[in-house]
């Protein structure tokens, strides 16, 4: 935790914007530079970030370890349930062609936009629950 | 065989990665402290990613981002294995910084040469 | 001129790896290796390489060097019996140079930097580049292989980073408060 101003003023306003570049680049990725692993570190950067200045114990309230673990679990789960989605379609597992009978590649890109998100959620999630579990290892 | 120049500048990227791998094999084989260990073991697989990230580069070529004009693309496969496997180093990173963290409270020292003594009383 | 700024940029790193070696402050160590990934992102923008680039800035400089501050606050942050053994350090030395020898030599077989007739330009990625767009309506040839082509293997890489964060969870977190 820090006592010092200028550290906590600036923090405190970047990091909604750190968050928002996070999405940024999570749904820019098919575009340009980016996509869900990058979105992924990005998004826990922006907790870690205020969780060093503000202390752990007032992020945890804002973002819980349940809901870390949670997002870390569902983001796979996403990426997974997309793949067998395709196979029930009639194509093969993660084949996202499937996904849209009249054009495989607008299918394509549907599938490639979701199992992003499946990636950024859980690589989200897992750094930030990292995060928490040796924070909190201290605290106690 | 061509002339010494260009052979220099066609094989200095891989070399240095080479020299790179050298240094962090040193750090893991002869330094003690287990953290120390971890950073070793980072700048070997860093010297790793840094051949592959040559290996698939092209002269004159662009990102691999479709773009109009652009004529040669980089070789975006080596990105893409080097992409995940730097995520995927940040998770074993953390995985053997969290058991180093165990044995320091089990130990009380995170000293190859000190757990081995305690090991051994 | 470009390939000289690399050269310049890969014999900084090896400078930072050096005095790695022989610093015993760890703290300093953690950051340094920050210092190090930075220069890396900046190698793998001049190799064209920006999706990487991004990467490595976002997890080296960033998490990476987060974790090991967060390692170092719960054990300690200086190395106390530094060195070594004199035998296992020209052990070290031999192993090391012996590896670097050996790649070296290999090198010698490599195609050079920047080749466009290299073997690893000529068979898959050609397709990728061409039909990657068409294939999938994606620009972003990396983002295509990553998600499509290769989808399997980035599940792959994402159930490990999950089981790598349940590991440390399983390591380190106290579910009640009379836990080790």
């Amino acid at each position: 935790m820090s006592d010092n101003v200028i550290v906590r003023v600036v923090v405190k306003m970047l990091a909604p914007f750190i968050l928002l570049f996070a999405l940024y680049v999570q749904l820019h990725g098919d575009y340009g530079p980016g996509g869900g692993f990058q979105a992924g570190v990005i998004f826990a950067t922006g907790f870690i970030v205020y969780a060093i200045v503000f202390g752990v114990r007032r992020t945890i309230q804002a973002l819980p370890f349940a809901a870390v673990t949670a997002m870390a679990s569902l983001g796979l789960a996403l990426y997974a349930t997309v793949g067998f989605v395709a196979l029930g379609l009639g194509g093969a597992f993660l084949d996202y062609g499937a996904l849209d009978s009249r054009d495989p590649v607008h299918g394509q890109h549907v599938g490639i936009v979701l199992i992003e998100l499946g990636v950024g959620v859980t690589v989200a999630g897992v750094l930030t629950a990292v995060f928490y579990t040796f924070a909190e290892r201290r605290r106690r | 065989m061509t002339d010494p120049l260009s052979f220099l500048s066609g094989h200095a990227v891989q070399w240095g990665a080479v020299v790179l791998l050298m240094t962090g094999l040193y750090i893991v084989m002869t330094r003690g402290n287990l953290i120390k260990k971890v950073v070793g073991l980072n700048i070997v697989q860093t010297a790793v990613f840094l051949l592959y990230i040559s290996i698939g580069y092209v002269e004159d070529g662009t990102a691999p981002i479709v773009l109009e004009g652009a004529a040669r693309y980089s070789n975006p496969l080596p990105h893409v294995l080097i992409l995940t496997a730097i995520v995927v180093s940040v998770a074993t990173t953390s995985l053997a910084l969290a058991l180093i963290v165990r044995i320091r409270e089990a130990y009380g020292s995170i000293e190859e040469d000190e757990i081995r003594e305690r090991e051994s009383d | 001129m470009e390939r000289l700024h690399i050269v310049l940029l890969i014999a900084l790193m090896i400078a930072l790896a050096l005095a790695l070696v022989r610093m015993r402050n760890l703290l300093a160590i953690a950051i340094l290796s920050g210092v190090y990934s930075l220069l890396l992102a900046a190698v793998y923008t001049l190799l064209d390489a920006v999706d990487v680039a991004f990467t490595e800035a976002a997890v080296g400089a960033g998490i990476t060097l987060t974790l090991m501050l967060a390692a170092l606050s719960l054990t300690t942050r200086r190395e106390t019996r530094p060195g070594g053994r004199a035998a296992r350090r020209v052990l070290g030395l031999a192993v090391a140079f012996a590896a670097g020898a050996a790649l070296v030599y290999a090198s010698f077989d490599m195609p050079a930097l920047g080749d466009a007739a290299a073997p690893i330009h000529n068979h898959v990625a050609d397709r990728y580049i061409a039909e990657g767009p068409r294939d999938t309506g994606v620009p972003n040839i990396v983002t295509a292989v990553l998600a499509s082509y290769r989808g399997y293997d980035t599940l792959g890489e994402v159930t490990v980073i999950f089981t790598a964060g349940i590991g440390v969870i399983a390591l380190l977190w106290r579910w009640r408060r009379d836990e080790p």
